[in-house]
């Protein structure tokens, strides 16, 4: 059977992971690439690195970055943050990501999704979506969930997946860092009305929160951070936890 | 040992380069007919979509060298469906080493299928030392249905064939190179096949 997967998050800036990271044998707790294969070996699906560098030249030492996370890595990983271009994504094709993640260029340019489908193919396009609750409706938030854009959270996922993407990322703003669980509702209503595997983020505070994405909210995914780099939840613990509660794992 | 990675218009080639690298085995990326004959193990990766995958290898008249190929050959994904008779992709005719037809997933549950899942019926070396039940990464639409020459199946939406070989001839649906340690272990099986040229 398909299993549920778990998806650590990965900040990176200027080609070092930024969130604090607290790993026992770990030399260097700021090397993605040593985080990474840490994470691949107790047992991680996939990764997500997303780069928060502001600038320009600093992008070029992301996808050398990434060439270094690809020739390390046996497991699936997905690249993204600031990407605006197709050239973009070619790059990070190229330095050997498997999938690549659009945020707010997508929201903003809408065509983006559908050129990069007809380039590379909807297996490798993620759409990252940061969604809020306005106390009337959900709304999709842009620049790091700060903005708020005129677009229903439903609405564009599912003009996304029309246009090509093959996956999406969906965070709620509302449970982001608070560690109360993640939003089950919105992402079990996204799973309704599009037929592409969902990646749940955002409030995972304990392996529960995990059982409740996936056995309620019927996520195909679930992504989290700092619970996994202040080592809260070890994987092999989440899973075997997910395995006892008959969540389909791979252990 | 001389392997060669076909090189075409899908991605992935460099992520089963990297994957040989760390079992410490070098390779070569080439479309060079004669450089492909020469190699002692033939691997064809591939994302991406069968016609204009299709295309490419006529325009370099690789598809009707592929199929003479006498050594150890391993497609992988796009390579596995290539291999097959044709394709529902785009309708496209295909290189025919397995006389099978390529199908797309009926939509009952989520297409593509993504992720991780598990073979079983395992049969060849090539899984030498691989547990039934395996799980390995998946990514594609479309798929070869149960044939004789499967030698893996994988259930999702219905049983499809997660592998198939005939004489020198491998191929994947999944993807070794991803596939973590299962994976790595699939990958040096079929580097350590015997065969010849």
């Amino acid at each position: 059977m398909l299993t549920k997967r778990i998806v650590p998050c990965l900040d990176i800036k200027d080609g070092q992971t930024v969130k604090g990271v607290n790993f026992i044998n770990l030399r260097h707790a700021g090397d993605p690439v040593e985080l990474g294969a840490k994470y691949a070996e107790q047992g991680a699906d996939e990764l997500v690195f997303l780069d928060i560098t502001a600038t320009v030249e600093n992008r070029s030492t992301f996808a050398i970055l990434v060439k270094e996370i690809a020739a390390t890595l046996n497991i699936p990983f997905t690249v993204g943050g600031g990407i605006r271009t197709v050239k973009d994504v070619e790059i990070l094709l190229n330095a050997g990501a498997d999938k690549i993640s659009v945020n707010s260029a997508a929201v903003k340019n809408p065509r983006l999704i559908s050129d990069l489908e007809k380039e590379f193919g909807s297996q490798c396009i993620v759409l990252a979506v940061d969604t809020r609750y306005d106390g009337n409706q959900d709304i999709v938030y842009v620049h790091g969930g700060r903005i708020a854009t005129e677009r229903k959270t439903m609405d564009w996922v599912k003009e996304a997946v029309d246009r090509g993407a093959g996956e999406i990322l969906l965070t709620s703003m509302d449970h982001d860092g608070v560690k109360t669980g993640f939003a089950i509702d919105i992402t079990r209503k996204v799973t309704e009305i599009v037929n592409v595997p969902v990646i749940a983020s955002g409030g995972a505070g304990n392996c529960q929160h995990f059982y409740d994405v996936f056995e309620n909210g019927n996520a195909d995914a679930a992504l989290a951070a700092s619970i996994f780099h202040f080592g809260e939840i070890l994987i092999p613990d989440l899973k075997q936890f997910l395995k006892e509660k008959n969540i389909e794992v791979r252990l | 040992m001389k392997i060669a990675i076909i090189r075409y218009n899908a991605g992935n080639v460099h992520s089963v380069k990297s994957a040989l690298g760390r079992l410490g085995i070098e390779s070569i990326i080439t479309d060079d007919p004669a450089k492909l004959m020469m190699a002692d193990k033939i691997i064809f990766p591939g994302v991406g979509q069968a016609q204009t995958a299709m295309e490419y290898l006529i325009d370099k008249k690789l598809d009707k060298l592929i199929p003479t190929f006498k050594q150890p050959f391993l497609g992988i994904c796009l390579g596995l469906q290539l291999m097959c008779n044709f394709s529902e992709e785009k309708e496209t005719e295909c290189m025919g080493v397995f006389p099978v037809n390529v199908q797309k997933f009926p939509e009952k549950l989520k297409v593509p299928h993504i992720g991780w899942n598990n073979i079983g019926k395992l049969k060849s070396d090539l899984f030498k030392g691989i547990k039934e039940n395996s799980y390995v990464y998946f990514v594609h639409s479309y798929y070869a249905p149960a044939s004789e020459f499967c030698i893996a199946e994988t259930d999702y939406i219905l049983p499809f064939s997660a592998a198939l070989q005939k004489d020198n001839f491998y191929a994947t649906q999944f993807h070794p190179e991803k596939s973590g340690v299962i994976g790595t272990k699939i990958l040096e099986n079929f580097i350590n096949l015997k065969g010849e040229k």
